[in-house]
């Protein structure tokens, strides 16, 4: 074999393969049906398109399925993150705001670079607050030994309430120009958001791959009681993973307030746990846990985001969005069933022997 | 009637292969109607794997089955269900949370006009369990009732299936106490009145000396034979089952002078009254360096439960261990692995490998768990590691990445043990290292236990194979009934006395 072949080999091998194959497609799709979609400008010295939309667009998302990723790698799975982002969103922006913005209006003008807190005390509070709802998580799964799916859904409903009590019932509308720039910023031309997602993705591959806590976690997803037998603190890696969980939806808390300028208790990050859970299964880690790609989530969650501007582009009618990207998921997901492609590889051989 | 014209069924040359080890060679095996018929063998025997190619689960390599005279191929439990051949596992499959009656009918409930008539089927279901003489109350959930009760109910159900001509019961008795089993054997003897055949897997010889007609005694894959249990004495099944395996193990010699010498030196691992409730009974043990000890006993006597408590796995409630002359104070088995101690534990698959990750993962596992995880072993030192133990133990795999499901049982053994032994124990506890691998990486793992001690490690050595125990140990600790019997060293250790031990003949 030559090296170049097995460098393929090793590729098409590799857990970031198929997310990239059906990446591709869609991108392909976009090529034929979608006039300008890979257009890029440059507008005040900024990158403009539908590309560098998908890329902001999907920052929470990607950061939340990085969290997502090696608590599923455990075996376990985090429902609450879509609430942890309300949470977060809701303390970033009561510090900003406590007042829900009335002291703030003097003499019929907004203050618009006051804010009640120091900046980095708002997001190092949100970040904190994140980091507890994630650390309750792994308290119950790991400590009251409670199944993830259900010790999960307990912030998960709880979670907006606890929203709702940091904002008042209201929806904080935020004036803070400094706090825009985390979500809508540029940083070299580029969104300030991409900055933030390569910030976390390396943090979280650091710890996972240059430390022992990927092979801990792998371990322990795949055979808890042999992980056990030899030496690994289970419980502690698995109220680790829960912890940064929490941590990644308190990011992406920060970027989706941040975006839309306001914080709402019942709908920031709503249905987020799901779309995170499906990129990475898109991504190939498998639900049962065991071995995982951040890279590949990553992707996943670029898959799931470039579907949803896709569709907005080529004007599907936002009732039928939904419909529309189930089936996508659903043709994806059976483009990673071995059965389905060894069906596949069959039929081609068939057809070749006949020919 | 000659008892030729009551054979019901008769297994003729089974053979089953799984990828690297052979679960059964050319097994026969035969049943009676109305006998009870006891299936002997320590683990890895091939029982389960026999009655599975019989209920469907499995399906034989080559052999005949031959049911009611017909030659019948078994496709799937269903199928097996179909034939009359009715299975209660040990493990209880039934539904906790559902009641008696549901349980036992679940699936054919009595119907009226297309809805389920509650009242006939719980009737029915009352019925059933009185014709075993099990009076209770049928609308209870099956929660509520003694293990006894609910094996009953698997029994009854496993009844009404089908019906049911062969009935296996797999180890039915191993979480009952004698008053049940008392039940359970009065359920059994009516049933072979009526002309059931039941077979009875136990290890428990006492029940089958109790209950049983015949035996039919399996090791290694392999069947030993076939016997009228009246026939046959207690001392000669134990015999049977340990038996003898034919290596060639001259290699397996050891100069025991050189081993007396460090007996007079303090123990390194001391054991005082170290007991669990519902284990393993208290127990004192010494062990030192440059020594292996033996534990010999029967499955369920105790053996692994001894060795589960010295590596950490459970804690004490009684009793103290040192340590080196120190008092162990955290058991845990990462306290044990930074001890020196290490445990390859019985259940290669459940508690041994983590299949998915590759063989080099799989090396550096324990270690890396000792360092923490921060102290990461970088991919170039994992690989060198690896590919020490790769060649030292000469395990067989295509490269160091190789998931280790892909190995065989026996490579996958070398692996577990390269991983405790790139921890560096000074300690090293192997329960059954040997069991369900081919006879050539046996004989490479005794080797490796003998060389262990003599470069100065203290070895603890579970086998069910008699005949290995005596060959790689310098003492043997005899375990019966979950308790240490007696300890054996010298003149003492030889087959005989450690089987009447076992037996119960002797103290």
């Amino acid at each position: 074999m030559t090296p170049s072949n097995s460098a393929w080999k090793r590729f098409t091998n590799s857990q970031v393969f198929w997310p990239l194959v059906a990446l591709a497609l869609i991108m392909l799709f976009n090529a034929i049906f979608t006039p300008g979609f890979f257009k890029l400008e440059i507008k005040d010295g900024h990158l403009f398109g539908s590309l560098i939309d998908i890329i902001n667009r999907g920052a929470p998302l990607m950061v939340l399925s990085i969290g997502m990723t090696i608590v599923i790698a455990t075996g376990g799975v985090d429902l609450s993150v879509g609430a942890v982002v309300a949470i977060s969103a809701a303390m970033a922006t009561v510090l900003i705001n406590p007042a829900l913005g009335k002291q703030l209006i003097a003499s019929d003008k907004l203050v618009q670079d006051v804010s009640a807190t120091p900046l980095p005390l708002v997001v190092a509070a949100a970040l904190l607050v994140s980091a507890l709802c994630g650390l309750w998580n792994g308290l119950l799964v790991s400590r009251g030994n409670i199944q993830p799916m259900v010790a999960t859904l307990v912030l998960m409903v709880a979670g907006r309430g606890i929203a709702q009590l940091i904002t008042g019932g209201q929806i904080i509308t935020v004036y803070f120009t400094p706090y825009f720039f985390i979500g809508n910023g540029y940083l070299a031309g580029v969104p300030f958001t991409l900055f933030i997602v390569a910030a976390v993705f390396l943090i979280a591959w650091l710890l996972t791959r240059k430390t022992a806590v990927g092979m801990f976690v792998e371990s322990v997803g795949i055979n808890a009681r042999s992980s056990f037998y030899s030496g690994i603190n289970e419980k502690n890696i698995k109220l680790l993973v829960y912890t940064v969980s929490g941590l990644c939806a308190g990011v992406a808390g920060l970027i989706i307030s941040s975006n839309i300028k306001s914080a709402d208790a019942n709908n920031a990050g709503l249905g987020f746990e799901l779309d995170a859970i499906l990129a990475v299964v898109i991504g190939g880690t498998l639900m049962s846990g065991g071995r995982f790609s951040l890279l590949a989530s990553i992707i996943g969650a670029l898959v799931i985001q470039s579907m949803t501007t896709t569709m907005y582009a080529i004007g599907v009618p936002a009732m039928a969005a939904q419909a529309v990207k189930a089936l996508v998921v659903l043709a994806v997901i059976l483009l990673y069933s071995q059965q389905l492609r060894d069906g596949l590889s069959r039929l081609l051989e068939r057809k070749g022997a006949r020919l | 009637m000659s008892p030729s014209d009551q054979v019901i069924l008769t297994m003729a040359g089974i053979s089953k292969s799984f990828p690297g080890v052979k679960a059964l060679e050319n097994v026969d095996f035969d049943l009676r109607r109305g006998e009870i018929h006891a299936l002997m063998g320590e683990n890895g025997a091939g029982k389960s794997t026999l009655i599975k190619t019989l209920t469907g689960v499995e399906h034989p390599d080559s052999g005949v089955i031959t049911l009611d005279g017909q030659v019948v191929q078994v496709r799937s439990p269903q199928h097996a269900q179909e034939l009359g051949i009715s299975t209660v596992y040990q493990e209880i499959n039934l539904c906790p949370n559902l009641t008696v009656a549901e349980n036992i009918l679940i699936g054919r409930e009595p119907r009226r006009a297309g809805r389920i008539d509650w009242k006939a089927m719980n009737q029915r279901a009352r019925q059933m369990l009185l014709r075993l003489d099990v009076d209770i109350d049928v609308q209870q959930t099956l929660g509520s009732y003694s293990v006894a009760i609910q094996q009953m109910a698997a029994i009854v159900r496993a009844l009404e299936i089908a019906s049911a001509k062969i009935l296996i019961l797999d180890e039915p008795t191993s979480s009952l106490d004698a008053h049940e089993t008392a039940k359970l054997f009065q359920v059994m003897r009516q049933l072979k009145s009526e002309g059931m055949a039941i077979v009875f897997i136990t290890h428990f010889i006492d029940q089958v000396y109790e209950i049983s007609d015949r035996i039919t005694v399996l090791r290694n894959g392999n069947l030993v034979g076939c016997y009228e249990t009246s026939a046959l004495p207690q001392l000669e099944l134990i015999a049977n089952m340990l038996g003898r395996i034919m290596v060639d193990l001259d290699d397996v010699s050891r100069a025991k002078l050189k081993r007396e010498q460090h007996l007079d030196a303090a123990p390194l691992l001391q054991a005082r009254g170290l007991g669990s409730d519902g284990a393993i009974a208290p127990f004192d043990l010494d062990l030192h360096t440059g020594e292996v000890v033996g534990l010999a006993g029967l499955l369920g006597s105790g053996r692994t439960e001894l060795a589960g408590l010295l590596f950490g796995i459970e804690k004490p409630d009684q009793g103290t261990m040192s340590f080196a002359g120190q008092p162990v104070r955290k058991f845990s088995p990462l306290a044990s692995i930074l001890r020196g101690v290490a445990l390859s534990p019985e259940d290669r698959k459940a508690a041994g490998i983590v299949d998915e990750l590759s063989v080099r993962e799989n090396i550096v596992l324990a270690m890396q768990a000792s360092r923490g995880w921060l102290r990461f072993l970088s991919k170039a030192r994992q690989v060198e590691i690896a590919d020490r133990y790769i060649k030292l133990l000469n395990i067989v795999t295509p490269s160091a990445d190789q998931p280790i499901k892909n190995l065989s049982g026996g490579n996958q053994q070398k692996v577990i043990l390269a991983r405790w032994l790139a921890t560096d124990p000074q300690v090293l506890i192997l329960d059954e290292p040997t069991r369900g691998i081919d006879v050539g990486a046996k004989a490479e793992i005794q080797k490796l236990v003998v060389s262990l001690a003599d470069e100065g490690k203290a070895c603890v050595f579970i086998s069910s194979e008699l005949e290995e125990v005596l060959r790689c140990s310098d003492r043997i600790v005899v375990l019966r009934e979950q308790a240490k019997v007696t300890e054996l060293s010298g003149a003492a250790m030889n087959a005989d006395t450690i089987m009447q031990t076992i037996a119960g003949s002797q103290p």
